[in-house]
C-alpha cells in the first residue's frame, strides 16, 4: 500500500497470520499495522509516519517490504 | 500571565511589603461591609485586566459605606475595554504625602532584570522618564546572585531621595526585587507607592506579570489566589488562527508544532529549535521580510503535526510562501518535517517548489530529508548556510515574487 512518501507491503502468507499481525502491531512505533483475527491490516493514514526503523522487518524477516517512494530505495 | 490588581496586592503583601487594608469582593453588599470596616473614605476599583479604568469610570470614590455600595453596584456592571470586572477592590482612601514609583522588569537586551525607581509616582513612568529624566533611576541586577540592599539603595539615592525616606524605601525595593526573581515575574510594579502623612510607605496599586512557562513552579501561589489552570491571562484573546494552532499541537503527543502567534505579513513561517524560532523571526524582519506568523516546531513532531501546522500557515489569507527553517537539530528528524510540509502543499493542491521559499533544517536524517526535497524541487540549505542567510533568501524570494 502506498502513502505519499512510503510504501509498505506485507507478503500474502504473513498478511493472513494473526500472530504475526499482532507482532507487527506491537513493534511498529507509528501504528502502521493493525492486527486482526484475519491477520494484519495496513493503516493507510499512518504510512507516511514510517520512521524507517526496520522493526517490522525484524518481526517478520523477509515478509515486509518498505519502499521510499521519493527515491525508489527498498529496505 | 497577568494578575488582577487584587491578586498582585496579595503577592506584594506576602512578600512583606506594606499594603492598605483593602478588601476584594464580587458583591456590592459586601463592599458596604468592607467600607464600614475601613471606617473612612474608600476607593472602589474595578478588577479588569485592562488599563484606562479611571477614564472608563471603573474607579469611584466614596465617603460612606452606603456610597461605596452604590458605586460597587455600578462598577460591577461596567464593561471596560470589552471586559466585565472579575470583582471590585475596596481600598481605604489613603492620606498621601507623596507618590513614588518602583518597578522591576526583565530587560531582554541586557538579559537581566532592571529596577526602575522614581520619586514621581502615580502616573506612567514613561511620562516621568520623558519629562523628568533625572527623577528616574535604573539599575540592572543579577537574577542568579543574591540581591543586596546596597543595590536598592543605589538606585533610590540616584534620584535624590535621602534620609529617612531612603532608609524606609530600601527594604521595600529589595523585597520587590526578590519577589520578581523568586516568583518568575516579567513585571513587578508598585505604582503608586504612597508615602503617608505619618511617614510610612504603603503599596497603593500593583501590577504583576508572571512568566507563563513558570506557572508550574508556582502552583501553590496560583491555587491560593484562585487562578485556574484554564485561565491563560494573555495580553489579548487568541485569534481563531492561533486557536487552530493549538489544535494542531494537541493533535498527538509527539513533539511540538504550535505556539502560533498571528501577524499580518505575507511570509508564513514554520520555524523552531532551541530558540531558533525567535532568532529566525527577527532575522526575517531584519532582512525586510513581513512574517505572517510566529510558531515553534521541534522535539520531533509527527508528519501529521508538521503537515497540520504547514497547512494552517499556507491557508492563512495573505500568505504567499512559507519558509521552513530551524537551527541544527538533533532531536527532530529533518525527513519527517520535510514530509510534513510537502504533504501540506500537496493536500492543498499547491506546488511545494513554488510555495516553500526555502527549507533550511540541517541535522538528524538530513540526507533523507534532502532526498525528499530534491524529489519535489524544493530549495533547501544545509548547515553551511546561516539562519540569517536562509532568512534573507526567503525574503528575497518572496519580494521577487511580489515584484
Amino acid at each position: 500500500m502506498d502513502g505519499v512518501f512510503i510504501s509498505v507491503e506485507v507478503s500474502g502468507d504473513v498478511a493472513s497470520d494473526p500472530a504475526v499481525g499482532a507482532k507487527l502491531e506491537e513493534v511498529c512505533p507509528v501504528s502502521i499495522f493493525k492486527g486482526t483475527d484475519a491477520g494484519v491490516e495496513i493503516v493507510a493514514e499512518n504510512l507516511d509516519e514510517c520512521v524507517l526503523c526496520g522493526l517490522c522487518q525484524d518481526a517478520a524477516p523477509g515478509k515486509v517490504t518498505v519502499t521510499k517512494l521519493y527515491s525508489g530505495e527498498t529496505l | 500571565m497577568r494578575f488582577y490588581e487584587y491578586e498582585a496586592r496579595e503577592i506584594v503583601k506576602r512578600a512583606g511589603i506594606p499594603v492598605t487594608d483593602y478588601g476584594f469582593t464580587r458583591d456590592a453588599a459586601e463592599a458596604k461591609e468592607i467600607a464600614a470596616r475601613i471606617e473612612g473614605p474608600t476607593v472602589i476599583k474595578s478588577q479588569v485586566l485592562s488599563g484606562g479604568r479611571m477614564k472608563a469610570g471603573g474607579v469611584q470614590f466614596a465617603d460612606t459605606p452606603e456610597e461605596a455600595q452604590a458605586h460597587a453596584e455600578n462598577v460591577l456592571k461596567l464593561e471596560i475595554n470589552g471586559q466585565m470586572p472579575r470583582g471590585i477592590l475596596v481600598d481605604p482612601k489613603a492620606d498621601i504625602d507623596q507618590e513614588f514609583y518602583v518597578g522591576v522588569v526583565w530587560d531582554g537586551t541586557a538579559k537581566k532584570p532592571v529596577i526602575i525607581f522614581s520619586p514621581v509616582g502615580g502616573i506612567d513612568i514613561e511620562q516621568v522618564a520623558e519629562e523628568q529624566p533625572d527623577k528616574v533611576g535604573r539599575r540592572h541586577f543579577s537574577n542568579i546572585l543574591p540581591f543586596g540592599d546596597y543595590e536598592a539603595k543605589e538606585v533610590i539615592a540616584s534620584t535624590g531621595v535621602t534620609g529617612s525616606d531612603l532608609n524606609k524605601l530600601v527594604p521595600i525595593v529589595t523585597k520587590l526585587a526578590k519577589l520578581f526573581v523568586e516568583k518568575d515575574m516579567t513585571l513587578a510594579e508598585i505604582n503608586p507607592l504612597g508615602k503617608l502623612k505619618d511617614g510610612s510607605f504603603v503599596a497603593l496599586d500593583a501590577h504583576m506579570d508572571m512568566e507563563n512557562e513558570a506557572r508550574g513552579r508556582h502552583k501553590k501561589l496560583l491555587a491560593d489566589l484562585g487562578v485556574g489552570d484554564e485561565e491563560t491571562r494573555e495580553a489579548r484573546e487568541p485569534t481563531p488562527f492561533e486557536l487552530a494552532g493549538e489544535e494542531v499541537d494537541s493533535m498527538d503527543h509527539r513533539g511540538v508544532a504550535g505556539n502560533v502567534t498571528e501577524f499580518d505579513g505575507n511570509l508564513g513561517l514554520v520555524i523552531g529549535a532551541g530558540g531558533g524560532s525567535l532568532t529566525l523571526f527577527d532575522a526575517v524582519r531584519a532582512h525586510g521580510g513581513k512574517p505572517a506568523n510566529y510558531c515553534e516546531i521541534g522535539g520531533n513532531p509527527s508528519v501529521k503535526k508538521s503537515c497540520g501546522l504547514a497547512k494552517l500557515v499556507l491557508q492563512k489569507p495573505g500568505v504567499d510562501k512559507i519558509a521552513v527553517m530551524m537551527s541544527i537539530v538533533s532531536n527532530t528528524r529533518v525527513d519527517i518535517v520535510a514530509r510534513g510540509v510537502i504533504k501540506a502543499c500537496l493536500e492543498l493542491g499547491m506546488d511545494p517548489a513554488e510555495k516553500i521559499a526555502i527549507f533550511r533544517i540541517p541535522g538528524a536524517w538530513e540526507d533523507e530529508g534532502f532526498a525528499i526535497l530534491d524529489k519535489y524541487g524544493v530549495e533547501y540549505a544545509d548547515r553551511s548556510v546561516s539562519l540569517h542567510e536562509a532568512a534573507n533568501r526567503a525574503v528575497q524570494k518572496i519580494q521577487g515574487a511580489a515584484a
